[in-house]
């Protein structure tokens, strides 16, 4: 799980932080304006290509994305299956 | 009683020196946008009253009254003066929404510059094509969205200042930057403003169209007249509203009435600088008492997949009134918003070029949910048969959107465009670019656009851009973008691809392309599928016929097909 978290962070970062702006694992990404609605489309292919899943746009929700350990709990959910 | 009163009694009595007499302006005098929005309103009395409550991500808050907001953006125009901004030049506002953005916005006018506002998630190649367009003088911004900037410095020799609002007295500052604290500077009680006229250019808006670079459309201080007499008639501002306009001063709408509609009725307007969530919304409902809420179909249908449920935790008990506007309001969210908030948000119609409201519902007026409403007063406007440009005899035809020019806020030209700007027009009608058709009892009803542009989430994309974006990546050879059908965003971009030899279909080209378009637009221009195909329906001639793909996404007829390629 930390692996996972540790590569969502990396790609958050690398993807959609344009300054020193620190992301840790509660780091609120949606809310916290890091990653638009329109960018969590891109989040979500990444998150289905990285780990083989499909996540239900009903589950891809604002809220479940919003920080890098909700992220990771969601992605535990799929990969359990 | 609403603002407006009767409706059918407006229509009848309408001038526009109402809202002239309302604002003590007389034809001929000075007006100007900055000093109707801060000191007109102090000197009505209203200086210790909340003009701007803003709210920010991790919950941090800033208050600014009328008269501070008076007195930081005279430190603002006094800023831009001392580094010799001259009257008309250019100013960019490139932030998130931030108060330096709604205050900068005031300062840039007072001394008769142009705010060019532009929204802060676009990409570098976004970016220059509007400042090379405009050949902005000053680019106000702030340390996160700087690297995009700088990136593109060499490309913009006109380009005379960066000016960085919360600048790191840590860091050395880059070439061309200027470091500007709006809340510590010097805030001049005593401010020459500059003496614009009613057609001194205010603001310059970018829009896109289907075709050819974005457009900057070309407003003037004169705007006020129409932004303040529709934000006090159709948002039904008074005194005692808190007033909360959800859209982002990047765009139209977040400038005509996150700025300009609310400070010259002299309400308090509430900011809230975060991404969007249900819960978060609504606390910031409740903390504020807001009752006044302009927002769009797209944020409202993300509400309704949020559930009921979750309205319940919060006291929305104040809302009075709700407006929407970006794009066509759909009847089931209409219907939804009676049964969760008392109260229907009422659809607006408008465009970055109209500058203000042209056809809506309005408070007291019977509420046909999934119409656009009536034509405000003063508005002549009406659906026009596509081919002869004239008004169709009886109701209930579909025809193109056709409004008589002549409105205080509508666009002057499109900046360096005039050509462009003058194709708007036919047979003495202005054409917004949609089509709608009109009710036996004078509703308008909207059909779609008139083009190929993209209308997601209430922004328009368009398809030209995206198309040469995707070109510019490796293993793109061809492409065609068109929009496919979202519940949330009405609209969303699909992109076309073929790939150049030596590349292969895959999940993670997929995903590099997407994120190849994001970072150089905007993620609002970032396909949200990507079809590869081995190749595109053309005609004989080789244009692409997007006309087909579109038809595919929606399901619809695909038509004639006679001039197909490959048919």
């Amino acid at each position: 799980m930390e692996d996972m978290k540790e590569i969502v962070r990396t790609y958050v970062v690398n993807e959609y932080v344009e300054d020193d702006t620190e992301v840790t694992f509660d780091t609120p990404l949606i809310s916290g304006g890091i990653v638009d609605s329109f960018s969590m489309v891109s989040l979500k292919r990444f998150l289905e290509n990285k780990y083989k899943i499909s996540i239900p746009d009903d589950k891809a929700t604002p809220e479940a994305f919003d920080s890098v350990n909700k992220i990771c709990m969601l992605v535990k959910e799929f990969t359990k299956e | 009683m609403s603002n407006i009163g009767s409706y059918d009694e407006r229509i009848k009595n309408f001038d526009w020196s109402i809202a002239e007499k309302e604002l003590d302006y007389q034809p001929g005098n000075d007006i100007n946008i900055g000093w109707y929005c801060s000191d007109r309103i102090c000197e009505l009395g209203k200086g210790n009253k909340p003009a701007l409550i803003w709210e920010g991500s991790q919950g941090q808050g800033k208050r600014y009254t009328y008269n501070e907001l008076r007195l930081t953006s005279n430190g603002v125009g006094q800023f831009l003066r001392d580094i010799g901004i001259q009257p008309e030049d250019r100013v960019c506002l490139f932030m998130d929404k931030i108060p330096e953005l709604y205050i900068g916005f005031l300062g840039v006018l007072k001394i008769g510059a142009i705010v060019q506002p532009l929204f802060s998630a676009f990409g570098d190649e976004s970016l220059i094509v509007r400042l090379d367009n405009a050949q902005t003088t000053a680019v106000i911004t702030q340390r996160k969205h700087a690297p995009k900037v700088r990136k593109i410095l060499d490309k913009m020799p006109f380009l005379k200042h960066i000016i960085i609002v919360d600048a790191d007295p840590a860091k050395p500052l880059g070439e061309r930057e200027i470091a500007f604290d709006m809340d510590n500077a010097p805030k001049p009680e005593k401010f020459h403003i500059h003496p614009t006229k009613a057609e001194s250019p205010s603001v310059l808006h970018y829009t896109s169209g289907t075709t050819g670079q974005p457009k900057g459309v070309k407003h003037v201080h004169y705007s006020l007249i129409s932004q303040y007499l529709t934000a006090k008639w159709v948002l039904d501002l008074q005194d005692s509203d808190i007033y909360w306009c959800t859209a982002d001063p990047g765009w139209v709408t977040g400038t005509s009435y996150g700025i300009i509609g609310a400070f010259s009725n002299g309400v308090t307007q509430c900011v809230l600088d975060a991404g969007f969530s249900a819960d978060n919304w609504y606390k910031f409902i409740e903390k504020h008492k807001i009752t006044m809420w302009y927002s769009a179909p797209t944020a409202i249908r993300s509400l309704m997949k949020a559930g009921d449920e979750v309205i319940k935790k919060y006291d929305l008990s104040t809302l009075r009134h709700l407006a929407s506007v970006g794009e066509p309001l759909n009847s089931e969210a209409v219907i939804w918003s009676e049964k969760v908030f008392g109260k229907p948000f009422l659809d607006t119609y408008w465009q970055t070029e109209t500058g203000s409201i042209m056809i809506t519902n309005f408070p007291g007026m019977k509420i046909k949910p999934g119409s656009m409403g009536k034509p405000f007063p003063g508005i002549t406007a009406t659906v026009i048969d596509a081919d002869k440009f004239e008004p169709f005899d009886g109701p209930g035809k579909v025809g193109l959107i056709a409004i008589k020019p002549g409105w205080p806020s509508m666009m002057r030209t499109y900046w360096r465009n005039e050509e462009t700007y003058q194709k708007k027009f036919r047979n003495g009608w202005y054409l917004p670019g949609d089509r709608s058709s009109i009710d036996k009892e004078g509703y308008f009803w909207f059909v779609g656009r008139d083009d190929d542009v993209i209308n997601t989430g209430g922004h328009l994309v368009s398809p030209f851009e995206v198309e040469s974006a995707l070109l510019e990546h490796p293993a793109v050879a061809e492409s065609a973008v068109v929009s496919k059908p979202d519940f949330v965003n009405m609209e969303v971009v699909k992109a076309f691809v073929t790939l150049k030899p030596g590349f292969e279909p895959s999940k993670d080209l997929d995903l590099e392309i997407m994120n190849f378009v994001r970072k150089k637009l905007s993620p609002l221009a970032m396909p949200q599928e990507i079809e590869f195909i081995d190749s595109l329906p053309k005609t004989r001639s080789g244009k692409i016929m997007r006309r087909i793909l579109h038809a595919k996404e929606w399901g619809e007829e695909i038509g004639d097909t006679s001039t197909l390629e490959n048919d």
